[in-house]
C-alpha cells in the first residue's frame, strides 16, 4: 500500500518539485551574478506559456519520442520511489535518454543532430559510474532493492562516500549544468543554438521540461538513498543533504566554463575510477 | 497579466547594425537592467522565441535571413525594431545596399527609436510588446478554438 501511495505521489508531485527547484535555481543563479532574477514561480509561467503556443514540429515522430522520454523517466523514478530494483531504475534512465537522442536527431537541423551526438558522449561519460553505483549499493547493503537499502541500521553513505562524490560529479551532466552542459544548455548564446532542443517548439519543449523535472527529482532521490536508514531522523537529514547538493551544483554551474568533449570524457572516467572504483575495491575487500 | 506576459522569450538578430544597438540590447541582460526579472530570456532559438528584436536596417543579404527567422517563430509572436536604422533605415537609408527599415521585409509591431536606443527605451518597447503579445495570444486561442485544433 505504502509503495502505491509513494509512486502516485511521485508521479503527481515530482514535476512540481522539479519546477520549484528550477525556480530556486534561477533565483540563486541570478543572485550569484548580482542580478535580481525572475519570480520564484517562473518555471510554471514558462510551462503554461509553452503549452499555449503554436505547435511547430518538423515531423510527427518527434512528439512521440519526447513523450516516450517523459514516460520512461517517470517509470524509472517510480521504480526508485516504489522501493524496487535500483539496477532496473538506472537501466530505464539510460533508455529514456536514448529516446531524447532519437527525438533530437529525428529532424534535419545540424544543431539538434550535433546536440544528439554530444548527448551520447555524455551518456558514455556518466554510464560507468551509474552501473558501478548499483553494484556499490549491493556490496554495501547486500541487496539491489531500494526498500532494503533504506532499512539498513546505518546510512549507506558511511560505506560508500566515494560513490557519493562520484555521483555528485556526474549529476552535473544529468542536470545540464556547466561545465558539462555540452548537448544543450539553460543559457542562451552558445555555439550550437540550443543543441538537443533546437527544433523543439511550444508544447514539445514543455513536455521536455516536465521530463527534466522528473529527472531532477529522480537524481535527488538517488542522493537521498545514500543517507536514508531505518531511523526517522535520516529523512530530514536526507532532504537537507539533497538541497545542499543541489546548491553545490548551482555553485559549480556558475563558477565554471564549459569544457571540451574530450575533457568531459577523460575527467568523468578518471573520477569514476578514483571515487567509484576505489570505493568498490575497498567494499570488496572488507565484505 | 496572462501567460505570455509573464514569460516572453526574445530572440535578438542584427540586420546590418553598427553594433551600437546590439550592445544596448545586451546591456539589458546585465545586472544593472536585468530583464530576467520580468521572466524574459534572451534565447538564441527562433523555435522558442516570442519576441523578435531586430537592430539595424535590412540589406539584400540579411533579407532572406530575417524572413526565415520570422517564419520559424511559432504564433503568437511580436516583432520589435530597435534603433532608428531598424525603424526607417536611419542614416544608411539612402545607401545603395539598404532596403530600409525592418518593415520593408516583415511586419513590425513596435518601433523603438534612438541612436543608439537606450536600455530603458528597449525595456519599455519590450514591455509594450508583451502587452501586444497578450492580445495576440487571446486572438490566437479563440481562433484555435474555432478551428478545433
Amino acid at each position: 500500500m505504502m509503495r502505491v501511495v509513494s509512486v502516485i505521489l511521485y508521479l503527481l508531485l515530482a514535476p512540481f518539485a522539479g519546477a520549484l527547484l528550477d525556480g530556486f535555481d534561477r533565483i540563486i543563479t541570478a543572485r550569484m551574478q548580482g542580478r535580481k532574477g525572475p519570480p520564484f514561480f517562473q518555471p510554471f509561467y514558462d510551462l503554461s506559456k509553452l503549452f499555449s503556443k503554436q505547435m511547430i514540429a518538423v515531423n510527427g515522430v518527434q512528439l512521440l519520442l519526447i513523450l516516450s522520454y517523459l514516460v520512461f523517466l517517470a517509470v524509472a523514478g517510480s521504480m526508485l520511489f516504489a522501493g524496487a530494483d535500483i539496477l532496473m531504475c538506472l537501466f530505464l534512465l539510460s533508455t529514456a535518454d536514448m529516446f531524447l537522442v532519437m527525438a533530437a536527431s529525428s529532424d534535419s537541423s545540424p544543431f539538434a543532430t550535433m546536440g544528439a551526438s554530444r548527448e551520447m558522449l555524455q551518456m558514455m561519460a556518466y554510464e560507468p559510474l551509474t552501473l558501478l553505483l548499483a553494484v556499490g549499493f549491493y556490496l554495501a547493503t547486500g541487496s539491489f532493492q531500494v526498500v532494503d537499502i533504506i532499512h539498513m541500521p546505518l546510512s549507506s553513505v558511511l560505506m560508500m562516500p566515494g560513490f557519493l562524490l562520484g555521483f555528485m560529479f556526474i549529476t552535473a551532466i544529468k542536470l545540464r549544468k556547466s561545465p558539462f552542459d555540452l548537448s544543450t544548455s539553460h543559457h542562451a548564446h552558445q555555439e550550437m543554438v540550443k543543441g538537443l532542443t533546437t527544433e523543439m517548439a511550444g508544447p514539445i519543449l514543455a513536455i521536455m521540461n516536465i521530463a527534466e523535472y522528473y529527472e531532477i527529482t529522480l537524481m535527488l532521490g538517488i542522493v537521498a538513498l545514500f543517507f536514508l536508514n531505518q531511523n526517522w531522523w535520516s529523512w530530514p537529514l536526507a532532504i537537507v543533504a539533497c538541497l545542499f547538493m543541489y546548491f553545490l551544483e548551482i555553485l559549480w554551474d556558475n563558477v565554471s566554463a564549459r569544457v571540451k568533449w574530450r575533457t568531459l570524457l577523460d575527467s568523468c572516467w578518471v573520477v569514476t575510477l578514483l571515487t567509484g572504483g576505489l570505493n568498490f575495491l575497498i567494499l570488496m575487500l572488507i565484505k | 497579466m496572462g501567460k505570455l506576459a509573464k514569460s516572453p522569450w526574445m530572440l535578438h538578430y542584427d540586420g546590418s547594425s553598427c553594433n551600437g544597438c546590439d550592445i544596448e540590447v545586451l546591456a539589458c541582460t546585465t545586472p544593472v537592467y536585468d530583464v530576467e526579472r520580468f521572466g524574459i530570456i534572451n534565447t538564441g532559438d527562433p523555435f522558442q522565441a516570442d519576441i523578435l528584436l531586430i537592430t539595424g536596417g535590412i540589406n539584400s543579404q540579411s533579407e532572406s535571413v530575417v524572413k526565415q527567422i520570422y517564419s520559424q517563430m511559432p504564433n503568437p509572436k511580436v516583432v520589435v525594431a530597435v534603433g532608428i536604422c531598424a525603424c526607417t533605415g536611419g542614416i544608411f537609408k539612402e545607401c545603395y545596399n539598404i532596403k530600409g527599415g525592418v518593415d520593408t521585409v516583415i511586419p513590425v509591431d513596435i518601433y523603438v527609436p534612438g541612436c543608439a536606443a537606450r536600455p530603458q527605451a528597449i525595456i519599455d518597447g519590450v514591455v509594450k510588446a508583451v502587452e501586444l503579445l497578450q492580445k495576440k495570444r487571446e486572438a490566437f486561442a479563440s481562433q484555435r478554438k474555432k478551428s478545433g485544433t
